[in-house]
Formats: structure tokens, sequence, C-alpha cells
């Protein structure tokens, strides 16, 4: 027999952001809706190990809710004329009102990444109402400590409810930016878990999981979007190398030393996939959908010999006009390097470096040092690669970075 | 983690459901598949031909030998699988519990082995060459 707290755990994370969607909607107020149903929660808690668990959890759920809602207003009416129509309004719909459309669960979507809110309080807002996730785990994931998690969350569902964030989608002049939001947020969640930026374990494939996973429901809620197709075309791709990034020991792996059979064939195909979806649309590919392409000419190739690098420059330099950033520019020296040779890298490199771009990260150091010692310029290198080290906060990868400069 | 969904169905099964209107198999098992894909989970699912169209190899003998049968009981075979990726045992039996099958049906559902199950051979001959081979299937797929 499946544990209850576990049952109850799974049951929310399948119900839990319509329930929340579907209270949102009732009450206007998207705060008040996830404590009604944390509320529910706790009552089935106590009640399924003696009635078991309903046919229909998610409605049980949210006619608890609903109900709580109701004794909750019903308590206040003399205080406020408006509690008790709302009150009245909602006893008159019916129990058999459970019907949550997609369009409302977009809406959650759009407002747990609104822009009245912190990029920390939208990530941890999304992982609590659009995933499901419960503080502990959101808190283990996010690498902080649990009452900070539920700090976050408090102080997010507050924010909205103080700003009185309407429970719609936004105008349509707003869409993209927002839609850009909710992908930034996603895609936020999944580089976390891809390459933890602290502590010492280089991937969390949990949270990349996660983040795949409301990259799918977002696809499934709005197909017409290439960009979303696009974001888990990225994900799939990335996330079908988890188990080639690290040794056993914990030690990461890089591209150029993975075991490609180790790569998930399926996963794969399921990126490239998304990827032709994105393209079906005919509204050609962004950033997104241009890193996932990125991404798929390594997926298909045997080797990094033959990896079609020459491809891989242009898709870079294609991203770099779309999206400017230091960044892209410093894989498209990698890229170019692999094309053709490192004299004309370093040159992309040292002009990145004059401009005093991407100051302070290791990443910098860590491709002129790699550059530089493929020109034979080994003290250089062993200077960049050291420094590069320093600069890192991930444990492992500063070791990786000794090693190779030990190695030279 | 992975789940195979594993479709398992008795005579009864079968004949019952050539009772029910197959438009009406085919929106249920739609929705079904539907909700996962929307929750995010759905992998990939596969129905199966009849049985009378595969065939048996036993390795008892010396030689394998190959027959077009006998396949067992009906509740020996199976029919149609579902691939899930979910966070947790609890959430695979919550999704299986939804598929719209009746009585005489049962499912197995099974844990998938990760990556991990071949970490340890990564020097391997063929592991290595394994890459190659799934490396040109999948470009003989998508051609």
């Amino acid at each position: 027999m499946p544990d209850i707290r576990r049952t109850v755990d799974a049951v929310w994370r399948i119900e839990g952001g319509r329930i929340v969607a579907t209270l949102a909607k009732m009450t206007g107020d998207v705060g008040l809706a996830e404590d009604l149903a944390q509320e529910a929660l706790v009552d089935a808690l106590t009640q399924w190990p003696e009635s078991g668990v309903p046919q229909n959890a998610g409605a049980w759920l949210t006619a608890v809710a609903k109900r709580k809602a109701i004794d909750g207003w019903r308590r206040r009416e003399r205080l406020d004329e408006r509690y008790r129509a709302i009150a009245h309004q909602l006893d008159e719909t019916g129990e058999d009102e459970w019907q949550p459309i997609d369009d409302d669960l977009l809406r959650l979507v759009f407002i747990a990444c609104h822009p009245v809110l912190s990029r920390e309080a939208q990530l941890a807002l999304t992982l609590r109402i659009v995933g499901g996730l419960s503080t502990d785990e959101i808190a283990r994931m996010l690498l902080v400590p649990v009452a900070t998690a539920q700090q976050r969350i408090v102080r997010a569902k507050k924010t909205l409810s103080a700003a009185k964030i309407p429970f719609e989608a936004p105008d349509p002049q707003e869409w993209r930016e927002r839609l850009g939001a909710v992908l930034g947020v996603i895609y936020l969640i999944f580089t976390e878990g891809y390459a933890a930026t602290s502590g010492d374990r280089w991937v969390r494939s949990e949270l990349a999981n996660e983040a795949l996973r409301l990259g799918r429901v977002l696809a499934g809620l709005l197909p017409r979007e290439p960009e979303v197709h696009g974001l888990v075309a990225l994900m799939e791709l990335q996330a079908s190398r988890f188990a080639a990034r690290v040794a056993r020991d914990g030690t990461p792996i890089l591209l150029a030393d993975q075991n490609r059979s180790l790569w998930d064939r399926a996963q794969i195909e399921r990126g490239r996939a998304a990827l032709r979806a994105a393209d079906a649309v005919g509204r050609g590919r962004a950033a997104y959908g241009l890193q996932a392409a990125i991404a798929e000419c390594h997926a298909t190739a045997s080797s990094v010999e033959e990896t079609d690098w020459q491809r891989i420059v242009l898709l870079y330099e294609a991203l770099g006009r779309l999206a400017p950033s230091p960044v892209v520019d410093l894989n498209r020296a990698v890229a170019v390097s692999m094309a053709t040779g490192p004299a004309n890298a370093l040159l992309i490199v040292d002009r990145l470096d004059s401009e005093g771009a991407l100051r302070g990260s290791y990443l910098l150091p860590s491709v002129r040092g790699e550059l530089l010692a493929q020109l034979g310029r080994v003290e250089e290198a062993r200077s960049e690669l050291l420094t590069a080290a320093g600069l890192t906060a991930n444990a492992r990868e500063s070791a990786v970075l000794r090693a190779k400069a030990d190695k030279l | 983690m992975r789940y195979m969904l594993i479709m398992h169905d008795t005579d009864a099964a079968i004949a019952a459901s050539k009772e029910v209107d197959f438009e009406e198999i085919i929106n249920a098992m739609g929705a079904y598949n539907e909700s996962m894909m929307k929750a995010g989970v759905f992998l990939s699912a596969e129905g199966l031909t009849d049985a009378t169209e595969g065939f048996v190899v036993d390795f008892s003998a010396e030689r394998p030998i190959v027959t077009d049968g006998p396949y067992g009981e009906t509740h020996e075979l199976f029919n149609g699988f579902w691939i899930l990726e979910v966070s947790s045992k609890e959430e695979a039996i919550e999704w299986a519990s939804r598929a719209p099958l009746g009585p005489g049906s049962t499912l197995e559902v099974r844990r998938i082995h990760g990556d991990e199950a071949f970490a340890e051979y990564a020097d391997n001959e063929y592991v290595k060459k394994g890459a190659a081979l799934r490396e040109e299937a999948a470009r003989v797929q998508h051609k």
C-alpha cells in the first residue's frame, strides 16, 4: 500500500495547479487560493486514511477548499458586505463545477511569473503553485533553508494580494514580454539543475526534470508559440547528456570527454521532435530554438571531430544578433576554435577581455586558458586556468580547472 | 524516474471491449493520454497488434526454437504500454489508476532502468559501439 502522505503529494503534483487555478478564479486572489488548497490538503491527510482516496481527488480537494472559503467569508460577512455577496454567489454554483479549463492554469503560470515579483519569488512560486512542489522540496532544490523558501512563498503571495493582481491573462501587448519571463523562469529552474551555481553537486537532475515537466505543460497550453517548443527542445537535448556529465565520484565530465553512448537517445529524439514542432508553427526560431539547434548539432554527432562546428558557429552568430551577450560570444569563440583553430577564437576572446566583459566570471579565463594551451603558450594558459579555478563557486568545477592547469 | 505501464487483458476483458463502441475507447484513451501530456509526464505509448501476428522464441533447447505460438494465456500477454516520467512511485500509481480500463484488465507497472545501468561499463567495446549504432538508427529514422 502506498503511504498516504506520498499519495497526497502525488495527487497534489498532478492536480495542484488546476485546483489553485480554479480557486483563484472563484476568489480572485491567488495567494488566498493557495492557502485554501493547502488547508484542504491537511484535511485530505487526516481523512483519506479512513475514507480512502476519493475517485476524483482533484474535485474533492477543490470542494473542501471552496467550503473553507465560504465558511471564512460567512464568519466575516457582517464586517463586509462584499464578502457576503461573494460567499452567496459561490454557494450558488454547484459542486459539479469542477471542470478546470486550460486557460485557468495558463493564467496561473503568468501570475506566478508576474513582474511585480522578484525573480527569486517567481521561481519559488512557479515551483509551488504550478509545479505542485512542497516547501521542503523547493528548499532542497534551490539549496536554501526551508524557512527561506517558506518566507519567499509567503511574501510572494502577500505581494500578489497587496498588488491586487487580477486573475487574468496579461493584455495582448504585455503577452510576449510576460511569456518571455515565464520561459525565463522555467529555464532558470532547469539551469539550476543542469549546472548548480553553488554547492558541490554538479547535476541536480530532479530540478531539471521539474523544469522539463513545466515546459511540457506550457507547450501543451500554448502549442502555437514556437519558443515554448524551442525551450522544451533545448531542455530535452541538454538533459539527454545528464548520465554522461558526471563521473561516479561526482567529477564533471566535459563534452569532449563524455561517453556518448550514455546520452539518452529517446530524450534526444523528443528534443528533436520538439524542435520540429517549433518549426511547424512557421515563425522561425528565436533564442531558445537556436540554442536547441546548437544542442541538436552536438546530440547528433558521433564525436567531437564529427560535429558540424561550422553550423554551430553560424547558429551562435544568429543567436548573437538576436540576443547579444558576452556568453554567446564566448561560446561562439569555442565553436570557432573547433571549426577554424584556436588563433581565430583567441581574437574573439581577447576582444571580450579588452571590453571588460564577463569580469569576475570564471568562464572567460577558462576558455582563454584552454585556447592558449592549444597554441602552446603554456605559462599564460596555466595562469588563466588557475584564475578561473579561483573564480568559480562550484567546488567540482574548480577541481577540474586546477587539474587541467596541473597537466600542462 | 521513468515507469512503464504494461497493459494486460483477459479474454473476458477483450470480449467486453468489443461490446463498446470503438470510438468511445479511442476518445477515453485519447483523453487519458492528453491529460498525461498536459501534466508533462507522458513520454510515449504504443498499442500492440494481436498476438497472432507475433511469434515466440524459446531458449530452452540448445538452439532457440521459433514458433508461431502458443502464446500462453491471454492474461500472460500484453497488448500496449505507456512510458511516463514522474517524480515518485506514488505519482506513477496515481496515473496508472486513472487509465480508462475495465474489469479483467490489469496494468503491470515497472520502473525503467536509468542510464546508470551502463555507467560502470563505459569502456566496454559494445557500449561504445552502441552509440554509433543508435546514432545511425536515429539518422535513418529521420530521413
